[in-house]
């Protein structure tokens, strides 16, 4: 899977937990999920969920705390993909 | 003085109608909203009817963001849809979910009687038991939490009072609005959404199923099944949905010259104890007329004054010493009680809803000029058949109807007492 592939996927999966549209509508890896599309930061445990799921993938609750931008969950995800 | 305490906005989801307008019809016409419950019966409940609202998932979807919706069951999605048709009607802007200003001179009190047992019986139980913690994810807690019917509501309008959830078993959602017609009345709150909320489960009804207390004799045929007063009565009818007035101090109501609905008198509420033949699941009559009694008092009504009761009523074998309760606290001899109708009979038993919605409708009777059929007693209990003629079997239309007393008692002997009175604008 390309990172371009992981990036879009990501992105579909954050969208229904944005509360910021404009921030979502010009989303780039460099965006930041609580600060710029205002996801709630209590909902993140049910995002890293649909990743798990959607990537197949497990991912350590220690993995998550260095997630701030988009692009760092893109990353997170590639490394756990191998 | 203390403040007067009117209604100025009422919203609704009930089994047999959505929204104050089809509520309303449904009413005049006593339509029942129960039906047949397929997991009932497959489950093999001996009771395999329910009064479950219509429609809600599509209200819902078109009301809420998907990131709500994800965190809202069943009565969170009553709670929610009722208080936004009582704020709208209330000529209040719902705010966007952006907006940082919070109404600190609203707040909510919104009773469940049973809580998010939906969620606890899909999801909390089984993936507990089955190791999976995790997958439960964010929204478990504020779900199961009993507030939070109250609290995702308190969110939506971003209401800044008093915003709780006050549970007293099936006297709950007309508890609520004697709550929170008080702190109005202390002067803490200009407004405040009032009334309760109760999911659609089999999780919530198999543990009255199994106390034989849910009607099991007309399964196959549901609008017949909830028949209060009458002497085939067997069982009360699950049901849900979600009641909620919006209460609001007289004197904000005219600053904002909203339209009035109808005034709330007075509010009474007590326990019988579980003494003096009252239990955890029986009323001690003595609490029950001395709740009656306290309602008027405090509203300064007298009996003959009454236009109409709405009783608690469910269709068990309490019906005949309720209206032997009534009778004696109003002492009105047989054919002097009041009109008595049992909205149960359309909808069934919405337990920690029922008071609320019960009391939406008295709302509508009061301002419509009608009392709504109470249906299912063609055959009325021999020991309430000294009333008959009390019982509106049809729709009773009447213009100069002034004041309706509704009451409700639920388990643990609780009892309260609601009196409204028509608004003349």
């Amino acid at each position: 899977m390309t990172k371009s592939e992981i990036f879009d996927r990501v992105v579909k999966i954050l969208t229904p937990y944005v509360k910021n549209q404009e921030a979502l509508a010009s989303v780039s890896e460099k965006t930041h999920i609580l600060d710029e599309l205002k996801v709630n930061s209590a909902r993140l445990v049910d995002v890293v969920l649909e990743f798990e799921d959607a990537f197949d993938i497990e991912i350590a609750d220690e993995d998550v705390d260095s997630v701030e931008t988009v692009g760092n969950a893109v990353e997170l995800i590639e490394a756990k993909l191998g | 003085m203390k403040p007067r305490v009117v209604v100025t906005g009422a919203g609704v989801i009930a089994p047999n109608g959505n929204g104050l307008a089809d509520f309303e019809l449904a009413l005049r016409k006593g339509l029942s909203g129960i039906r047949r419950h397929e997991k009932m019966a497959e489950l093999g409940f001996a009771s395999c009817v329910a009064g479950v609202p219509q429609g809600v998932d599509e209200l819902a979807a078109s009301a809420f963001d998907e990131d709500l919706l994800r965190a809202m069951n069943s009565s969170h999605r009553y709670a929610a849809l009722a208080s936004l048709e009582a704020w709208r009607d209330a000529g209040l802007r719902v705010p966007a979910a952006g907006e940082d200003s919070v109404d600190w001179d609203t707040g909510a009190v919104i009773g469940t009687g049973i809580g998010g047992m939906d969620t606890t019986g899909e999801r909390v139980v089984p993936l507990t038991d089955t190791g999976k913690v995790r997958r439960l994810g964010s929204t478990a807690v504020e779900q199961v939490m009993a507030s939070g019917v109250s609290a995702r509501v308190g969110g939506i309008l971003a209401l800044g009072n008093q915003v709780t959830t006050n549970s007293s078993a099936c006297s709950t959602g007309a508890e609520a609005i004697a709550i929170a017609a008080e702190r109005i009345r202390r002067g803490d709150a200009k407004r405040m959404l009032a009334g309760g909320a109760e999911g659609a489960s089999h999780y919530i009804w198999s543990g009255f199923d199994a106390m034989r207390v849910l009607c099991r004799t007309h399964n196959d045929a549901p609008e017949r099944a909830s028949r209060p007063m009458s002497a085939s009565a067997c069982g009360f009818v699950a049901a849900s949905g979600a009641g909620i007035l919006m209460l609001e101090s007289l004197e904000s109501a005219r600053q904002r010259g909203v339209a009035i609905r109808a005034e709330l008198v007075g509010a009474a509420v007590n326990c019988g104890g579980q003494r003096g033949g009252g239990s955890m699941t029986a009323p001690n009559p003595e609490g029950v007329r001395r709740c009656i009694r306290a309602a008027l008092a405090d509203a300064g009504v007298a009996p003959s004054e009454i236009g109409a009761i709405n009783g608690h009523l469910t269709a068990t074998g309490a019906d005949p010493r309720e209206i032997e309760s009534w009778a004696a606290a109003l002492d009105a001899k047989p054919g002097r009680l009041p009109p008595i109708t049992s909205t149960k009979s359309m909808i069934g038993h919405a337990l920690g809803a029922a008071g609320a919605i019960e009391a939406v409708a008295c709302v509508l009777m009061l301002q419509g000029g009608f009392v709504h059929p109470s249906i299912n007693c063609e055959d009325v209990h021999p020991e309430i058949a000294p009333h008959g003629a009390s019982i509106p079997h049809q729709l009773r239309e009447l213009p100069g109807l002034e004041v309706v007393v509704k009451a409700g008692f639920g388990f643990g002997d609780v009892n309260i007492c609601l009196v409204f009175r028509k608004w003349h604008a």
